[in-house]
Parts: C-alpha cells; structure tokens; sequence
C-alpha cells in the first residue's frame, strides 16, 4: 500500500487539508441526521421556540416510545412491522421469481424463450411512476388495496435481478450440470442441490440492495394503503404531518424518521461488502 | 461385468456431420483409448456413449442393452470430466456421495462405499474439506472416487489429466492404470496425448476428422498404422514422410520413423543438417532435403552429431517402408 | 452466448417462468396497455362513459402551459440534481482516493445515507428549514436572510434539489472511488515526473480515463432525478408553490389522483413511458457496462 500513491501523495499541510474537506463532506452527510436524532430526544416545546437545541436532549425514551406505542395515526411499532413484511416479500419475491426464470432461460431450451426474454427487458421500462393510475385500478379490482399482497405483486416482477442471475448461471461450467445429469440428478434436484447454494453470495448481496429498494418505497404504498393501520413507515410520515396550520408534533415524527432509516442503515453498513457487490453488479 | 459396443454411432450438428460413422466392441474390463488432435470428434463420441449428446444414427449398447435413449443415470456409468466438475460447495465426501443419495442407496452404505473409495485413492484425510481447498491432483482422485463409488458398468474419462502438470500427470496415469486393473470396470479414455493412449490403452482407437481410423493394441498401431494420419499422429517425433517419386517409387508417400532412418555418406537420398537435440540417450538429428522437406533422424547418442550445414545421406531398410496411397491408406 | 448443455422438457421450463410471466402480465403490461388506451379518451364528467378523443390528450396537453412549465421544471430538476450530487461525490472521491489510509473509513461514513429513502431525506431537509422551527431558517434570519421556501419558487427548488441531491451522494461516491481506484497509479505518477500539477494531472488524465463512469453516472442520475425523487417533492414542496417543483411525476400522480384527470393522467404515463425508454436504450446501447471493475 505504501507505494500505491507514491509520490503524487500529498505530504504535512496538503493531508490535513484532504481530511479537512472529507469531514466537512462527512458533517454535510451528517447534520441533518444528527439534527433529526437531537429532535427525537426534547421536548416538543424546545423545538417550537427556535433555535432548537443542538445536542440532544433527555427525552429518547418518552419520544421514542410514544411513537413506537401510539404514534399519530397508527403505532409507529404497526407500521414498521409493515414495513419489514413489504421489503422482505419483494425482495425474496423478487429474487425467487427471478431465479427461477434465469434458471429456465439458461438450463431450458423452450418455445417462446426469446419473446419471454425481452418482456422481462421491456418492464425495465415500465417503472411504477409510470402506470400508477391503471395499476392501482388492477389492484382494486383484485380487492388487493390495504393489503401485504398489494403491496408487493405490482413490484416483484425484476428484470435487473433476472440479467444478474442469468449472467451468473452463464459462468457456471458445463460440466457441474453434465456430472449432476450423469449423477442422476433431474433438473430442479441440480437447482436446489448445486445451483441455488453456488449462488448465495449473488443472492445475499442482491437481497440487501431489493431490501432497500423494497423498504424505501413510497408513491405506491401512498395510493394502495389508506387504512393507517396498513401504512409503512416510509409513508406513513409524512401522515403524522397536521393538515392546516396546526404546529406539527416533531419530536414523535423526528423519532419516526431515526426509526425508518436504522433497519436499512444496519442492512447497509452491517453487509457493507455485500451491499457495495450487489450495487455495483446490479448495475452491470 | 460389461460389455460396450457401438454400431456405426454417427453424430451430425445442423447440417455438419461431425462423427461419422464408428464401431467397436469393447471387452469387458477392458481399457480402451480414444486418441486424437483436437476437433476429431473424440469427445463427442465419449459423450454419446454417456448420454450427454444424443446419438444421431447408430446404436450404443451396455451390455448388449440398447441404451440410445436411456438417461446417463440409468445408463449404468461413471464419468471423470476433463476439468473433474467437482460441487464447489460440497465436502469431498458429499462429492463422491450424490449421486448415491440421488439413487437413495441407504446412508450406512453409502458411507461405506465412500469409505471404501477414499482408502484406495487416499482421500481419507480430506474428506471434509471443500473442493477447492485441495491440490490438483487431490481435486482428480476425488472426481476419480466420484465415479467409483458408484460401482458402474464403465468407465468414462473425458482428458481428465489435461489441467495436471507434467510431474502429475505420469503419477496419476500411472494410478489410473493401477485402479483400473484392480477394480476390472470396462473403461474408456479420450485424450490428444498420444503417450498417454499408449500406455494406458489396451486397444486404442485413434479418430481423425469424425472417423476412427484404427483401432488396435497400441504396439500393433504404432508398428502397423493404417493411414498416413495415424502414422504422422502416433510415434514421437511423428514418422518422417517422403515423396515416394523421389525414392523410385510411384505415386503416393513413403513413411518411415525417425528411429528407422541412419546417416551415412551415401544414401537413398540427401539431406542438408539444419539443428540437433541431443537428449542423452538419443540425439534427434534435423534435416531438410532438396525438395524441402523436413527429415528428423533419431539416433544412439554414441553416434557422432553431424555439423550444421553438412550434407548427409539418409538410408533405411524396405522392411521398414511405409507406404500410403494419395488417398493416405496404407499400400500392402 | 449459449449453454452447450440444457435440460430436456418443455412444460417444466414454462413453470418455471410462468410466475414472472403472470406478474409482468398483469402489473406491467396490462395496466401499461390501459395507460395507452385510457390516453385516447376522455371520460364524461360523471365518469359514465368514455369518448374518443384520438390524440386529443396529447394534443391539449403539449400546448398546455402548465405542462409545458412542468417539462421545464423537470429539465433544470434533474439537470441540478445530477451536477450537485456528482459534483459533490467526484470532489470527495478524490480526496478520498489521495488518501493512503483511511480511505476505508470515509467511504463507511459516506455510503449509508444510501440507505435513506428519498421521503424521509424530504422530511429531513423540511425539518431544518421549516419556516417556522427550522434551525437553518433560523441563522438564515439572525444573518438577514428570510428563507421562505412556501411562497418563494426559487427557494423551494433549491431545496428539494439539495435534499435529492443530499442521498445520492453516496452511490455516485461509491462508484467515482471505485472509477478512481481503478486508474493505475503508475500513469498518474508518470504525468506527476513529467512536472504535471495537481490540477493539470487531473483535467489531462483522470477525468479522460474516468469518463465511463462519469457518463454512465450521468444516465443513471437523471433517471433517479426523474422518477426516484417523487417522495422528496411530495414530502416537503407537495408541487408547489405555484407548481413551481411540480416534476412530471408528481404531475402524472396529481392529476391522475389528486385531480382525477384520467385521460390527461394516462397521456402523461404515455409521454413518461416514452422518455423511459430513450432512457433504457441509451443506458443499454451507449454506455460500456463492463468499465467499472
């Protein structure tokens, strides 16, 4: 490592310069975060009569546990539960259906596979921003609105996650699926036995970034739930906020905020090898 | 206990015939070789014979049992792959134990017969481990064990030593032909190593471009060869070939090995001395004759080594004249 | 690039693809299919009957001036968010990317913002320049500046650019180190003996050989700016003030939802579904996939 920048690496004054403009990049990332964690833990009162206070404050149990247990229209506590079934069902979903189809594009030769190919491209181009009214309109008809299964089926279907897994099942040699064959091995025993644990590390590292994409979800879980109760937290935030001009409650929303970040920060930082793999071949 | 045999097996891609029509009868317990330079079609008849390509006309039977559209599992075989194929993330036990599981062979007999295995090939202390914490030729006698615990009829080896390195690879070839004597599986062995088809083969089929063009114990091939192919591709360095005009013959060329060929002042023929190798026990003398063709001469290595650019005679005895027609067949 | 083996059966692989199939049918295709035929009519106002209007829709909404004032709005949107958001990851990439040690731990510090969601980002941004509680609004005041972000067009789309801009940084940091790290050193040491300066080393050298990845950036953002972002504006501007933060997402969304303009809101889908595509192709056919790692 010693040589890696070699001369070119700046020396005395010029290094602390360049860790002078990484803090102040990693305080810009920071300071709204640390400002909404201060807001969590005072009292409703030290925020109203502005300046708010800029370290925090003794308040973290009652705010945080009011809006875990009663929050403003649903508990916090319901609609991070919602929250963790959405991210996890399409991401497993997701990825389920995705292996699936990979493994029948690759391992299969079957009429229709090419027309079947370049649907799944095509849903690249059909984002949910762009059929929001007449996909809301199916799920209503299906009875699906305010529910897990309306939150999830419209958004499983992934073109990304079918490509990467194609593309890995491409790489695997021949011969694993020719000496499974003359093992005895029919075909969904060679998927469950040799393809599916060679490809958990394909799997685990696109599960945290579907994990985000699924927690994050907003525009969609604001038209199917209406029902409080179903709402993730996601959404459900910009619920707490008073219609007119009542002051809204900022310390139980400000700790509903810390709240929907943690699960996929820890997801993040805690796979950081994984997520940065999945992030970058995703995008491949 | 097995007999193969295959009934004018052909194989066509599309339009493009790439094997053309081969037969053999293969003993049981013995060990034949399929040996030929890359793209003759050796593999695909291996793989015929496994069940992984389907035949295009013709008959593979297993003991005398029609197997063309019989599933490679069912066919009663074991193959060892060019590049062993082992499951990365099995232990070398359960390597060697999926197929039997796959069978539902009960696990007391499973374990026993991998046990079995593992002491023969001397596996024993890796049986836990992951395919790739193990050595090349570690990672071989797995897939070599993979395929005898199955206890099959034949045995299939597609290049199984071709990743190995030299020092390996005579060790193994050596092992291969130890086992396959011990346990007596009917086998066969495709590879493009020519010393390897000699020294592992009982008979040896040697392909060329989709056809076999002989099939014979490998002394006899090499003392024998029935085409101008196998005559060039068997024996190293290969038979050294002249035209037959230019020794009074009539159309046609002439073979004759470089062990066949003595320097001398006068000759059949001249050559110009281009390099020599001297090997220790041999020295392999290079000449060019008028007409441009390369001449190699092996020689004792008490003989004196001509210098570069004399002019030499070559001479050799009738009885050791292969001659082929223009077609390349061999003139009796 | 094909597999020389494959498996036998017809019906097993027609399963197997058979629950994407379904899915892909009935939430994509279906409902894009209706998106286009809904933008050929124009439903009476008691929603009895549809006419036909041909394209009609399109017609009124492309000499529409709200529309048109939203396209524009959607231009300078993503064109601001990309710049910032690159333009603040490129500059901490390279500074990360000088360092010898510690690289590792800012980019740990960096990337986890990754994992905000864009609406809370939106509430986050909305907190500290809230009008009446924001701790920025408030300095912004003591220094004599009235921020007002409700009534003042400009403000609020500085903020709802800064607060898209704010969460993105992480990935386009990730993948500029990823860019810069990848350039072998012995080039830039070569330019550093040839007498190159800092600045000249890197307008000569390290952005030509980063450009893949700027360009693929590039795409990549405006599309996060265009369909990504929706949970920023609705969070804290809601389109406003006078539409003036009203991207064509958040138009389709209003309109369709909020203003139950079927006809119009589907025509807009169509327009996006079309921008969508140029975006797809140019993304798939023009960028070299493979340059980074």
């Amino acid at each position: 490592m010693a040589e890696r920048n070699g001369m070119v690496e700046k020396r005395g004054s010029g290094l602390w310069l360049t860790h002078l403009g990484l803090i102040i990049g990693v305080a810009f990332i920071f300071f709204p975060i640390w400002l909404a964690f201060v807001a969590s833990t005072v009292d409703q009162q030290d925020i109203v009569r502005p300046p708010m206070p800029l370290l925090p404050g003794d308040k973290f149990f009652e705010n945080y546990g009011r809006a875990l247990v009663s929050g403003v229209n649903a508990p916090v506590a319901t609609m991070l539960w919602n929250s963790l079934v959405m991210a996890l069902g399409i991401a497993l979903g997701k990825i389920a259906i995705s292996l699936l189809s990979a493994f029948a594009i690759v391992y299969f030769r079957f009429p229709g596979r090419k027309v079947f190919f370049w649907l799944i491209f095509l849903t690249l181009m059909l984002p949910v921003e762009v059929r929001i009214v007449p996909t809301f309109e199916v799920i209503a008809n299906f009875g699906m609105l305010n529910s897990y299964s309306g939150l999830i089926l419209p958004l499983i279907a992934s073109a990304t996650a079918t490509f990467l897994f194609r593309q890995f099942f491409m790489t695997v040699p021949d011969e694993l699926a020719e000496a499974a064959r003359v093992d005895g091995a029919k075909p969904m025993r060679f998927f469950f036995d040799i393809l599916l644990p060679m490809s958990r590390t394909n799997i685990a590292a696109l599960f945290v970034i579907l994990f985000i994409y699924g927690w994050n979800q907003y525009l969609w879980p604001l038209l199917i739930t209406t029902d409080p109760e179903m709402n993730t937290i996601v959404m459900g935030i910009k619920q707490m906020f008073p219609s007119g001009d009542d002051f809204a409650h900022w310390p139980t929303i400000m700790a509903t905020s810390i709240l929907a970040m943690v699960p996929p920060v820890i997801v993040v930082i805690g796979m950081q090898k994984l997520f940065i793999r999945g992030l970058v071949e995703s995008e491949k | 206990m097995a007999t193969l045999k295959l009934d004018n097996v052909k194989k066509s891609f599309g339009k493009t015939d790439v094997i053309h029509g081969v037969s053999v009868d293969v003993e049981d317990g013995e060990f034949i070789v399929i040996v030929g330079p890359s793209g003759c079609g050796k593999s695909t008849l291996l793989r015929m014979v496994a069940g992984l390509e389907t035949v295009t006309s013709g008959e593979v039977r297993i003991n005398g049992k029609r197997v063309n559209d019989v599933e490679p599992m069912d066919r009663d075989i074991a193959m060892v792959f060019q590049n062993y194929a082992l499951y990365p993330h099995m232990s070398v036990f359960d390597n060697m134990a999926y197929g039997l599981k796959i069978a539902k062979v009960p696990k007391p007999e499973i374990a026993e017969r991998v046990q079995t295995a593992a002491k023969l090939l001397q596996l024993e202390p890796y049986l836990q481990r992951k395919p790739r914490e193990l050595s090349g030729g570690q990672r071989q006698r797995v897939a070599m064990g993979r395929a005898i615990v199955r206890k099959p009829a034949v045995f299939l080896f597609d290049e199984p030593l071709s990743n190995l390195d030299a020092k390996l690879r005579v060790q193994m070839r050596l092992e291969i032909k130890a086992l396959q004597r011990e346990l007596g599986v009917t086998s066969l062995y495709v590879t493009h190593d020519q010393v390897e088809a000699m020294t592992l083969a009982d008979r040896m089929i040697v392909m060329n471009a989709g056809v076999a063009d002989q099939i014979g114990a490998p002394l006899d091939v090499y003392a024998n060869p029935e085409t101008e192919f196998v005559a060039g591709f068997i024996g190293s360095p290969p038979t050294n070939f002249i035209d037959a005009a230019l020794v009074g013959g009539q159309s046609g060329r002439i073979g004759v090995r470089p062990e066949h060929i003595a320097l001398s002042d006068t000759g059949l023929l001249t050559a110009t001395v281009g390099y020599s190798e001297a090997l220790g026990a041999e020295t392999l003398v290079h000449l060019r004759t008028g007409d441009g063709a390369q001449i190699t001469v092996r020689q004792d290595a008490a003989l004196p080594i001509p210098g570069e650019g004399e002019t030499r005679g070559l001479s050799w005895t009738d009885e050791n004249v292969m001659r082929f027609d223009a077609s390349g067949l061999r003139q009796h | 690039m094909e597999k020389r083996v494959t498996f036998k059966g017809i019906w097993l692989p027609l399963l197997l693809v058979l629950p994407q199939i379904l899915i892909t049918a009935v939430f994509f295709f279906y409902p894009a299919g209706q998106a286009i035929w809904q933008s050929l009519f124009i439903p009476d106002p008691f929603g009895l009957s549809m006419q036909w209007v041909g394209l009609g829709n399109f017609e009124f909404l492309l000499s529409d001036r709200f529309y048109r004032a939203s396209f524009l709005t959607t231009a300078i949107f993503s064109i601001l968010v990309t710049v910032v958001s690159m333009g603040v990851a490129l500059y901490l990439a390279v500074l990360a990317d000088r360092l010898i040690k510690g690289s590792g731990t800012y980019r740990t510090l960096l990337i986890w913002p990754y994992a905000v969601a864009p609406a809370v980002a939106g509430v986050l941004w909305l907190f500290m320049f809230n009008t009446r509680v924001g701790v920025v609004t408030w300095y912004l005041g003591i220094l004599g500046y009235d921020w007002n972000h409700v009534l003042n067009e400009g403000e609020a789309m500085g903020l709802v650019v800064v607060a898209s801009a704010w969460g993105r940084i992480s990935y386009n940091f990730l993948f500029f180190l990823a860019g810069l790290q990848a350039i072998p050193k012995s080039v830039v040491e070569a330019a550093a003996i040839d007498g190159a300066r800092f600045w000249t080393r890197f307008r000569t050298i390290v952005w030509p050989l980063l450009s893949p990845t700027t360009f693929f950036l590039l795409v990549v953002n405006i599309i996060y700016a265009f369909f990504e972002t929706f949970g920023v504006i609705h969070t804290i501007t809601s389109g406003g003030p006078q539409q003036a933060t009203t991207i064509l997402v958040y138009k389709v969304y209003s309109d369709g939802f909020v203003g139950q303009d079927l006809g119009s809101s589907a025509a807009q889908s169509v327009i996006l579904l079309v921008i969508v595509s140029i975006l797809t192709v140019v993304q798939f056919k023009y960028i070299e996939r493979r340059v980074h790692y």
